[in-house]
Protein backbone atom coordinates (compact mmCIF):
# COMPACT_ATOMS: atom_id res chain seq x y z
CA UNK A 1 0.00 0.00 0.00
CA UNK A 2 0.96 3.47 -0.06
CA UNK A 3 0.77 6.20 2.83
CA UNK A 4 0.18 9.94 1.92
CA UNK A 5 0.18 12.32 4.90
CA UNK A 6 -1.63 15.46 4.48
CA UNK A 7 -1.93 17.85 7.09
CA UNK A 8 -2.39 21.76 8.03
CA UNK A 9 -4.73 24.04 8.74
CA UNK A 10 -6.75 23.77 5.84
CA UNK A 11 -6.27 20.22 4.83
CA UNK A 12 -9.94 18.58 6.31
CA UNK A 13 -11.00 21.25 3.48
CA UNK A 14 -8.52 20.91 0.75
CA UNK A 15 -9.24 16.79 1.34
CA UNK A 16 -13.49 17.46 1.17
CA UNK A 17 -12.67 19.44 -1.86
CA UNK A 18 -10.28 16.37 -3.82
CA UNK A 19 -12.29 13.25 -2.31
CA UNK A 20 -15.89 12.20 -3.06
CA UNK A 21 -17.05 11.23 0.29
CA UNK A 22 -17.84 13.45 3.29
CA UNK A 23 -14.22 14.00 5.24
CA UNK A 24 -16.92 15.92 7.43
CA UNK A 25 -18.16 13.14 9.26
CA UNK A 26 -15.22 12.71 10.46
CA UNK A 27 -13.67 12.71 13.74
CA UNK A 28 -10.44 12.42 14.99
CA UNK A 29 -9.61 8.67 15.27
CA UNK A 30 -12.02 7.85 12.65
CA UNK A 31 -11.75 6.58 8.97
CA UNK A 32 -13.78 6.08 6.25
CA UNK A 33 -13.60 4.62 2.42
CA UNK A 34 -13.13 7.55 -0.06
CA UNK A 35 -12.69 7.95 -3.77
CA UNK A 36 -10.40 10.63 -5.70
CA UNK A 37 -12.00 11.73 -9.37
CA UNK A 38 -10.76 13.79 -11.62
CA UNK A 39 -13.21 16.32 -13.50
CA UNK A 40 -14.90 14.30 -15.51
CA UNK A 41 -15.73 11.38 -12.63
CA UNK A 42 -12.99 9.11 -13.61
CA UNK A 43 -11.19 7.10 -10.50
CA UNK A 44 -7.65 8.43 -9.97
CA UNK A 45 -7.64 6.08 -7.21
CA UNK A 46 -9.58 4.75 -4.23
CA UNK A 47 -8.39 4.93 -0.75
CA UNK A 48 -9.31 4.96 3.06
CA UNK A 49 -8.41 7.96 4.68
CA UNK A 50 -7.83 8.32 8.39
CA UNK A 51 -8.25 11.12 10.84
CA UNK A 52 -5.08 10.84 13.17
CA UNK A 53 -5.01 14.13 14.96
CA UNK A 54 -7.75 17.40 13.62
CA UNK A 55 -5.24 18.65 11.22
CA UNK A 56 -3.25 15.41 9.73
CA UNK A 57 -5.07 12.59 7.76
CA UNK A 58 -3.65 9.22 7.12
CA UNK A 59 -4.23 8.20 3.26
CA UNK A 60 -3.79 4.83 2.80
CA UNK A 61 -4.17 4.64 -0.84
CA UNK A 62 -2.86 1.31 -3.74
CA UNK A 63 0.39 1.18 -3.97
CA UNK A 64 0.40 1.05 -8.38
CA UNK A 65 -0.99 4.93 -7.70
CA UNK A 66 1.20 6.20 -5.36
CA UNK A 67 2.52 8.78 -8.24
CA UNK A 68 -0.92 9.28 -9.61
CA UNK A 69 -2.40 10.32 -6.37
CA UNK A 70 0.79 12.90 -5.71
CA UNK A 71 0.72 14.16 -8.87
CA UNK A 72 -3.14 14.77 -9.00
CA UNK A 73 -2.67 15.92 -4.97
CA UNK A 74 -0.05 18.29 -5.85
CA UNK A 75 -2.72 19.78 -9.00
CA UNK A 76 -5.24 19.82 -6.83
CA UNK A 77 -3.19 21.82 -4.16
CA UNK A 78 -2.27 24.35 -6.94
CA UNK A 79 -6.04 24.92 -8.01
CA UNK A 80 -6.70 25.92 -4.06
CA UNK A 81 -4.23 28.80 -4.01
CA UNK A 82 -0.96 28.38 -2.08
CA UNK A 83 -2.08 30.74 0.13
CA UNK A 84 -3.21 28.13 2.19
CA UNK A 85 -1.77 26.18 4.66
CA UNK A 86 -1.93 22.69 3.41
CA UNK A 87 1.44 19.79 3.52
CA UNK A 88 1.24 16.21 1.41
CA UNK A 89 4.25 14.18 2.42
CA UNK A 90 4.64 10.34 1.15
CA UNK A 91 6.08 8.37 3.72
CA UNK A 92 5.33 4.77 1.15
CA UNK A 93 8.80 4.25 1.44
CA UNK A 94 9.36 4.41 4.96
CA UNK A 95 6.43 2.59 6.00
CA UNK A 96 4.28 -0.61 5.93
CA UNK A 97 0.81 -2.59 7.00
CA UNK A 98 -0.23 -5.66 8.08
CA UNK A 99 -3.39 -7.01 7.75
CA UNK A 100 -4.53 -9.01 10.37
CA UNK A 101 -7.96 -10.41 9.55
CA UNK A 102 -10.85 -13.38 10.90
CA UNK A 103 -13.22 -13.88 13.64
CA UNK A 104 -10.52 -14.78 16.32
CA UNK A 105 -8.03 -11.45 15.77
CA UNK A 106 -10.31 -9.64 18.21
CA UNK A 107 -9.46 -12.73 20.69
CA UNK A 108 -5.40 -11.59 20.55
CA UNK A 109 -4.76 -8.20 19.35
CA UNK A 110 -4.57 -6.34 22.67
CA UNK A 111 -1.65 -9.41 23.41
CA UNK A 112 0.37 -6.91 21.04
CA UNK A 113 0.36 -3.44 22.44
CA UNK A 114 0.67 -2.32 26.15
CA UNK A 115 -1.68 0.64 27.67
CA UNK A 116 -4.28 2.94 26.17
CA UNK A 117 -3.84 3.93 22.88
CA UNK A 118 -3.07 7.53 22.35
CA UNK A 119 -5.72 9.08 20.66
CA UNK A 120 -9.41 7.83 23.09
CA UNK A 121 -9.43 4.30 22.40
CA UNK A 122 -8.77 1.81 25.51
CA UNK A 123 -7.54 -1.14 24.06
CA UNK A 124 -7.34 -2.62 20.66
CA UNK A 125 -10.27 -4.82 20.78
CA UNK A 126 -12.64 -2.04 21.78
CA UNK A 127 -12.02 -0.23 18.51
CA UNK A 128 -15.14 -0.14 16.11
CA UNK A 129 -15.84 -0.84 12.60
CA UNK A 130 -13.62 2.16 10.69
CA UNK A 131 -12.07 3.37 14.53
CA UNK A 132 -8.22 3.92 14.34
CA UNK A 133 -5.82 4.70 17.02
CA UNK A 134 -2.06 4.62 17.68
CA UNK A 135 0.11 2.44 20.27
CA UNK A 136 3.90 1.89 20.82
CA UNK A 137 5.26 -0.98 19.50
CA UNK A 138 9.04 -1.40 19.90
CA UNK A 139 10.63 2.42 19.93
CA UNK A 140 8.10 3.55 17.15
CA UNK A 141 4.28 4.43 17.09
CA UNK A 142 2.03 2.18 14.97
CA UNK A 143 -1.46 3.17 13.67
CA UNK A 144 -4.30 0.01 14.49
CA UNK A 145 -7.43 0.69 12.07
CA UNK A 146 -10.72 -1.92 12.70
CA UNK A 147 -10.54 -2.36 8.91
CA UNK A 148 -9.74 -4.34 6.24
CA UNK A 149 -10.37 -5.57 2.53
CA UNK A 150 -11.26 -9.51 3.37
CA UNK A 151 -15.43 -9.38 4.83
CA UNK A 152 -14.24 -10.38 7.93
CA UNK A 153 -13.54 -8.98 11.79
CA UNK A 154 -10.18 -7.90 11.89
CA UNK A 155 -7.72 -4.65 11.60
CA UNK A 156 -4.70 -3.35 9.87
CA UNK A 157 -1.43 -1.91 11.46
CA UNK A 158 0.18 0.80 9.70
CA UNK A 159 3.48 1.19 10.91
CA UNK A 160 7.49 2.23 9.93
CA UNK A 161 9.31 -0.30 8.37
CA UNK A 162 11.80 -0.32 11.42
CA UNK A 163 9.17 -1.91 13.66
CA UNK A 164 7.32 -4.16 10.75
CA UNK A 165 9.47 -7.90 10.68
CA UNK A 166 9.03 -7.37 15.03
CA UNK A 167 5.23 -6.62 14.57
CA UNK A 168 4.76 -9.57 11.80
CA UNK A 169 6.79 -12.07 14.06
CA UNK A 170 4.72 -10.92 16.82
CA UNK A 171 1.29 -10.99 15.66
CA UNK A 172 2.54 -14.97 14.25
CA UNK A 173 3.57 -16.06 17.36
CA UNK A 174 0.90 -14.46 19.37
CA UNK A 175 -2.27 -15.56 17.08
CA UNK A 176 -0.65 -18.93 16.90
CA UNK A 177 -2.88 -20.74 19.51
CA UNK A 178 -5.83 -18.73 17.73
CA UNK A 179 -4.90 -20.42 14.38
CA UNK A 180 -3.56 -17.64 12.64
CA UNK A 181 -2.21 -18.59 8.78
CA UNK A 182 0.23 -16.31 6.81
CA UNK A 183 -1.12 -15.29 3.81
CA UNK A 184 -0.64 -13.52 0.22
CA UNK A 185 -2.69 -11.44 -2.40
CA UNK A 186 -3.87 -14.76 -4.01
CA UNK A 187 -6.08 -15.31 -0.46
CA UNK A 188 -6.87 -11.80 -0.20
CA UNK A 189 -7.92 -11.51 -3.93
CA UNK A 190 -10.67 -14.35 -3.25
CA UNK A 191 -11.55 -12.75 -0.12
CA UNK A 192 -12.09 -9.39 -1.91
CA UNK A 193 -14.11 -10.90 -4.75
CA UNK A 194 -16.61 -13.10 -2.73
CA UNK A 195 -17.52 -9.53 -0.65
CA UNK A 196 -17.68 -7.95 -4.24
CA UNK A 197 -15.27 -5.25 -3.48
CA UNK A 198 -13.70 -3.72 -6.37
CA UNK A 199 -9.82 -2.93 -7.38
CA UNK A 200 -8.31 -0.54 -8.48
CA UNK A 201 -7.05 -1.49 -12.16
CA UNK A 202 -9.86 -4.26 -12.45
CA UNK A 203 -13.27 -2.88 -11.62
CA UNK A 204 -11.47 0.83 -11.02
CA UNK A 205 -9.96 3.43 -13.20
CA UNK A 206 -9.75 7.12 -14.79
CA UNK A 207 -11.99 5.54 -17.16
CA UNK A 208 -14.77 4.58 -15.13
CA UNK A 209 -16.88 6.47 -12.24
CA UNK A 210 -17.69 5.10 -9.01
CA UNK A 211 -21.42 5.26 -10.03
CA UNK A 212 -20.28 2.76 -12.67
CA UNK A 213 -18.22 0.64 -10.55
CA UNK A 214 -21.57 0.42 -7.95
CA UNK A 215 -19.55 2.64 -5.42
CA UNK A 216 -22.36 5.32 -5.61
CA UNK A 217 -22.56 5.10 -1.75
CA UNK A 218 -19.20 6.82 -1.45
CA UNK A 219 -20.11 9.97 -3.42
CA UNK A 220 -21.44 12.44 -1.71
CA UNK A 221 -23.12 14.97 -3.94
CA UNK A 222 -24.65 17.00 -1.21
CA UNK A 223 -21.94 18.02 0.87
CA UNK A 224 -20.88 20.79 -1.30
CA UNK A 225 -17.89 21.65 -4.09
CA UNK A 226 -15.73 18.73 -4.86
CA UNK A 227 -13.16 18.06 -8.25
CA UNK A 228 -15.78 15.76 -10.47
CA UNK A 229 -19.23 16.56 -8.58
CA UNK A 230 -20.68 18.02 -11.39
CA UNK A 231 -20.21 15.00 -14.10
CA UNK A 232 -20.92 12.77 -10.64
CA UNK A 233 -24.39 14.37 -10.40
CA UNK A 234 -25.17 14.12 -13.74
CA UNK A 235 -24.64 10.44 -13.62
CA UNK A 236 -26.73 9.85 -10.72
CA UNK A 237 -29.14 11.62 -12.46
CA UNK A 238 -29.36 10.21 -15.61
CA UNK A 239 -28.60 6.39 -15.05
CA UNK A 240 -25.20 5.43 -16.54
CA UNK A 241 -24.46 3.21 -19.58
CA UNK A 242 -22.34 0.44 -18.15
CA UNK A 243 -22.16 -1.22 -15.01
CA UNK A 244 -20.26 -3.01 -12.41
CA UNK A 245 -21.47 -6.03 -11.37
CA UNK A 246 -20.56 -9.55 -9.33
CA UNK A 247 -21.59 -12.71 -10.72
CA UNK A 248 -21.52 -16.51 -10.19
CA UNK A 249 -20.55 -19.57 -12.95
CA UNK A 250 -23.72 -21.87 -13.07
CA UNK A 251 -21.82 -25.08 -13.20
CA UNK A 252 -18.61 -26.84 -13.34
CA UNK A 253 -16.05 -24.73 -15.81
CA UNK A 254 -12.95 -22.96 -15.86
CA UNK A 255 -12.38 -20.04 -13.47
CA UNK A 256 -13.55 -16.43 -14.99
CA UNK A 257 -10.46 -14.62 -15.18
CA UNK A 258 -9.87 -10.75 -16.12
CA UNK A 259 -10.59 -9.68 -19.79
CA UNK A 260 -13.10 -12.80 -21.24
CA UNK A 261 -15.97 -11.20 -22.97
CA UNK A 262 -19.39 -11.27 -21.90
CA UNK A 263 -22.44 -12.46 -23.78
CA UNK A 264 -26.08 -12.76 -23.45
CA UNK A 265 -26.75 -16.37 -22.63
CA UNK A 266 -27.25 -18.80 -25.50
CA UNK A 267 -30.14 -20.22 -23.98
CA UNK A 268 -31.96 -17.32 -22.61
CA UNK A 269 -30.88 -15.36 -26.08
CA UNK A 270 -33.30 -17.92 -28.08
CA UNK A 271 -35.87 -16.26 -26.66
CA UNK A 272 -35.04 -12.50 -26.77
CA UNK A 273 -33.10 -12.53 -30.32
CA UNK A 274 -36.12 -13.79 -32.67
CA UNK A 275 -36.53 -14.89 -36.08
CA UNK A 276 -36.54 -10.84 -36.61
CA UNK A 277 -32.37 -11.34 -36.76
CA UNK A 278 -32.62 -13.47 -39.76
CA UNK A 279 -29.63 -12.48 -41.85
CA UNK A 280 -27.99 -10.36 -39.82
CA UNK A 281 -24.18 -10.56 -38.98
CA UNK A 282 -23.18 -12.43 -35.82
CA UNK A 283 -21.68 -9.78 -34.28
CA UNK A 284 -25.31 -8.11 -34.46
CA UNK A 285 -27.35 -10.90 -33.11
CA UNK A 286 -24.95 -12.13 -30.37
CA UNK A 287 -22.91 -8.58 -29.43
CA UNK A 288 -20.51 -8.71 -26.59
CA UNK A 289 -22.38 -7.08 -24.00
CA UNK A 290 -19.03 -6.54 -21.55
CA UNK A 291 -15.63 -8.24 -20.19
CA UNK A 292 -15.17 -9.84 -17.16
CA UNK A 293 -13.21 -7.15 -14.76
CA UNK A 294 -11.47 -9.44 -12.05
CA UNK A 295 -12.43 -13.60 -11.20
CA UNK A 296 -11.32 -16.70 -9.18
CA UNK A 297 -12.44 -19.82 -7.90
CA UNK A 298 -14.48 -19.15 -4.50
CA UNK A 299 -13.02 -21.51 -1.95
CA UNK A 300 -16.76 -20.64 0.15
CA UNK A 301 -19.23 -21.20 -2.84
CA UNK A 302 -16.72 -24.07 -4.91
CA UNK A 303 -17.68 -22.04 -7.79
CA UNK A 304 -16.41 -19.37 -10.36
CA UNK A 305 -16.87 -15.92 -9.38
CA UNK A 306 -16.19 -12.66 -10.36
CA UNK A 307 -16.85 -9.23 -11.30
CA UNK A 308 -17.66 -7.87 -14.88
CA UNK A 309 -18.79 -4.49 -16.66
CA UNK A 310 -21.94 -4.64 -18.64
CA UNK A 311 -24.26 -2.86 -20.50
CA UNK A 312 -26.75 -1.40 -18.30
CA UNK A 313 -30.16 -3.41 -19.35
CA UNK A 314 -28.03 -6.83 -18.41
CA UNK A 315 -27.05 -5.38 -15.10
CA UNK A 316 -30.11 -6.83 -13.45
CA UNK A 317 -29.85 -9.14 -10.27
CA UNK A 318 -30.80 -12.61 -11.89
CA UNK A 319 -29.82 -11.64 -15.69
CA UNK A 320 -28.34 -14.90 -17.24
CA UNK A 321 -25.33 -14.52 -18.98
CA UNK A 322 -22.54 -16.33 -20.99
CA UNK A 323 -18.78 -16.09 -20.24
CA UNK A 324 -16.22 -17.02 -22.87
CA UNK A 325 -13.64 -18.46 -22.32
CA UNK A 326 -11.09 -19.56 -25.05
CA UNK A 327 -13.90 -19.20 -27.34
CA UNK A 328 -16.23 -21.56 -25.34
CA UNK A 329 -19.19 -20.53 -23.68
CA UNK A 330 -20.09 -21.23 -19.90
CA UNK A 331 -23.33 -19.48 -18.69
CA UNK A 332 -23.12 -17.62 -15.22
CA UNK A 333 -25.93 -14.87 -13.76
CA UNK A 334 -25.88 -11.58 -12.35
CA UNK A 335 -25.66 -11.64 -8.11
CA UNK A 336 -26.26 -9.36 -5.61
CA UNK A 337 -23.58 -8.31 -3.23
CA UNK A 338 -22.05 -9.51 -1.13
CA UNK A 339 -21.72 -13.24 -3.18
CA UNK A 340 -20.82 -14.74 0.06
CA UNK A 341 -21.75 -14.26 3.48
CA UNK A 342 -20.72 -15.82 6.55
CA UNK A 343 -23.82 -17.34 8.46
CA UNK B 1 10.69 -33.10 -2.95
CA UNK B 2 8.74 -34.22 -5.87
CA UNK B 3 8.08 -37.48 -6.60
CA UNK B 4 9.32 -38.78 -9.83
CA UNK B 5 9.17 -42.51 -10.52
CA UNK B 6 11.69 -43.66 -12.87
CA UNK B 7 9.42 -45.54 -14.93
CA UNK B 8 8.41 -43.10 -17.12
CA UNK B 9 9.58 -40.02 -19.46
CA UNK B 10 9.09 -36.45 -18.92
CA UNK B 11 8.74 -33.38 -20.98
CA UNK B 12 10.67 -29.97 -19.91
CA UNK B 13 7.32 -28.86 -19.98
CA UNK B 14 6.25 -30.69 -16.94
CA UNK B 15 4.13 -33.79 -18.49
CA UNK B 16 4.72 -37.62 -18.06
CA UNK B 17 4.42 -40.32 -20.50
CA UNK B 18 3.76 -43.56 -19.92
CA UNK B 19 4.09 -45.89 -23.11
CA UNK B 20 2.72 -49.21 -22.80
CA UNK B 21 2.79 -51.03 -26.08
CA UNK B 22 1.30 -49.13 -28.95
CA UNK B 23 -0.28 -46.71 -26.30
CA UNK B 24 0.47 -43.97 -24.08
CA UNK B 25 -0.86 -42.48 -21.05
CA UNK B 26 0.29 -38.25 -20.18
CA UNK B 27 -0.30 -35.98 -17.31
CA UNK B 28 1.28 -33.61 -15.48
CA UNK B 29 4.23 -34.08 -12.95
CA UNK B 30 3.92 -33.91 -9.34
CA UNK B 31 6.17 -30.71 -9.67
CA UNK B 32 3.82 -28.98 -12.25
CA UNK B 33 0.19 -29.49 -9.94
CA UNK B 34 2.75 -28.89 -6.76
CA UNK B 35 3.65 -25.22 -8.34
CA UNK B 36 -0.04 -24.92 -9.42
CA UNK B 37 -1.26 -25.45 -6.54
CA UNK B 38 -5.15 -26.67 -6.04
CA UNK B 39 -6.11 -27.63 -9.99
CA UNK B 40 -10.05 -26.78 -10.32
CA UNK B 41 -10.07 -27.38 -13.54
CA UNK B 42 -8.84 -29.47 -16.39
CA UNK B 43 -9.50 -28.95 -20.68
CA UNK B 44 -9.23 -32.11 -22.27
CA UNK B 45 -8.70 -32.60 -26.01
CA UNK B 46 -11.73 -34.60 -27.60
CA UNK B 47 -11.15 -38.37 -28.72
CA UNK B 48 -10.00 -39.00 -32.06
CA UNK B 49 -8.01 -35.98 -32.53
CA UNK B 50 -4.42 -36.00 -34.01
CA UNK B 51 -1.42 -34.93 -32.31
CA UNK B 52 1.71 -33.90 -33.18
CA UNK B 53 4.49 -33.55 -30.73
CA UNK B 54 4.22 -29.95 -29.13
CA UNK B 55 0.78 -29.43 -29.93
CA UNK B 56 -0.93 -27.37 -27.33
CA UNK B 57 -3.80 -30.21 -26.40
CA UNK B 58 -5.11 -29.25 -22.84
CA UNK B 59 -5.70 -26.62 -20.15
CA UNK B 60 -5.16 -26.71 -16.76
CA UNK B 61 -6.63 -24.08 -14.33
CA UNK B 62 -5.67 -23.36 -10.80
CA UNK B 63 -6.77 -20.71 -9.18
CA UNK B 64 -3.69 -18.92 -9.37
CA UNK B 65 -3.39 -19.13 -13.01
CA UNK B 66 -4.27 -20.64 -16.81
CA UNK B 67 -1.31 -23.12 -17.87
CA UNK B 68 -0.98 -24.77 -21.34
CA UNK B 69 0.08 -28.76 -21.74
CA UNK B 70 1.44 -29.72 -25.20
CA UNK B 71 1.67 -33.32 -26.53
CA UNK B 72 4.83 -35.06 -25.35
CA UNK B 73 4.19 -37.21 -27.83
CA UNK B 74 2.49 -37.80 -31.50
CA UNK B 75 -0.30 -40.14 -31.50
CA UNK B 76 -4.26 -39.98 -32.07
CA UNK B 77 -6.24 -39.53 -28.34
CA UNK B 78 -8.23 -42.55 -27.59
CA UNK B 79 -9.46 -41.84 -23.99
CA UNK B 80 -9.43 -39.13 -22.14
CA UNK B 81 -9.64 -39.39 -17.76
CA UNK B 82 -13.61 -38.53 -17.24
CA UNK B 83 -13.23 -38.32 -13.78
CA UNK B 84 -11.19 -35.64 -14.22
CA UNK B 85 -14.78 -33.38 -15.01
CA UNK B 86 -16.09 -33.64 -11.80
CA UNK B 87 -13.09 -34.08 -9.41
CA UNK B 88 -10.06 -32.40 -11.06
CA UNK B 89 -8.09 -32.43 -7.90
CA UNK B 90 -7.04 -35.52 -9.02
CA UNK B 91 -4.45 -33.80 -10.54
CA UNK B 92 -2.69 -33.01 -7.35
CA UNK B 93 -3.97 -35.59 -4.78
CA UNK B 94 -2.57 -38.62 -7.22
CA UNK B 95 -0.82 -37.03 -10.50
CA UNK B 96 0.77 -40.05 -12.14
CA UNK B 97 -1.92 -42.32 -11.15
CA UNK B 98 -5.96 -42.03 -11.32
CA UNK B 99 -4.89 -37.85 -11.94
CA UNK B 100 -3.66 -39.04 -15.76
CA UNK B 101 -5.23 -36.57 -18.29
CA UNK B 102 -5.36 -38.76 -21.80
CA UNK B 103 -4.32 -42.02 -23.34
CA UNK B 104 -2.74 -41.73 -27.11
CA UNK B 105 -2.76 -44.68 -29.76
CA UNK B 106 0.37 -44.61 -30.75
CA UNK B 107 1.70 -45.11 -34.53
CA UNK B 108 4.64 -47.62 -34.63
CA UNK B 109 7.39 -46.28 -32.39
CA UNK B 110 6.92 -43.43 -30.86
CA UNK B 111 10.39 -40.36 -31.24
CA UNK B 112 11.00 -39.57 -27.49
CA UNK B 113 14.85 -38.30 -28.20
CA UNK B 114 13.97 -35.29 -26.78
CA UNK B 115 12.03 -36.48 -23.65
CA UNK B 116 14.15 -36.83 -20.39
CA UNK B 117 14.24 -39.88 -18.06
CA UNK B 118 13.79 -39.54 -14.16
CA UNK B 119 17.13 -38.72 -13.37
CA UNK B 120 17.10 -35.96 -16.66
CA UNK B 121 14.05 -33.99 -15.28
CA UNK B 122 14.92 -33.83 -11.69
CA UNK B 123 18.11 -32.16 -12.35
CA UNK B 124 15.38 -29.66 -14.95
CA UNK B 125 13.54 -28.86 -11.72
CA UNK B 126 16.44 -28.41 -9.51
CA UNK B 127 16.02 -31.66 -7.28
CA UNK B 128 19.01 -33.73 -8.58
Amino acid sequence: MGEIWVGGAHAADFLNQTLTNDLGLLAVGESQYTLMCNEAGGVIDDLYVYRIASEAFLLMVNATRIDADLHWLEFQKSNHGEDRSVKVEDQSEQTGAIAVQGPATPLFINDLFHGDGLITAERPSVLVKNQVDAWRFGTGEVYVARTGYTGEEGFEIIAPNEQLVALWGQVLEIGRPHGIVPAGLGARDTLRLEMGYPLYGHELSEALSPIEAGCGYFVKVDKGEFTGRSALMKQKDERPKKKIVAFKMNGKCPPPRQGYEVYNNLEAKKEVWSVANAGLKPQETDPVIGVVTSGTQSPSLSCGIGMAQVHIDRAREGTAIDISIRGKRYPATVCKKPLYKKQ
Amino acid sequence: MSNIPDNLKYAKSHEWVRIEGDTATVGITDHAQAELTDVVFVELPETGRVLAVGDNCAVVESVKTASDLYAPVAGTVLEINAALADTPELTNDSPFDEGWFFKLQLDGEPDTSHLLDAAGYAAQIGEA
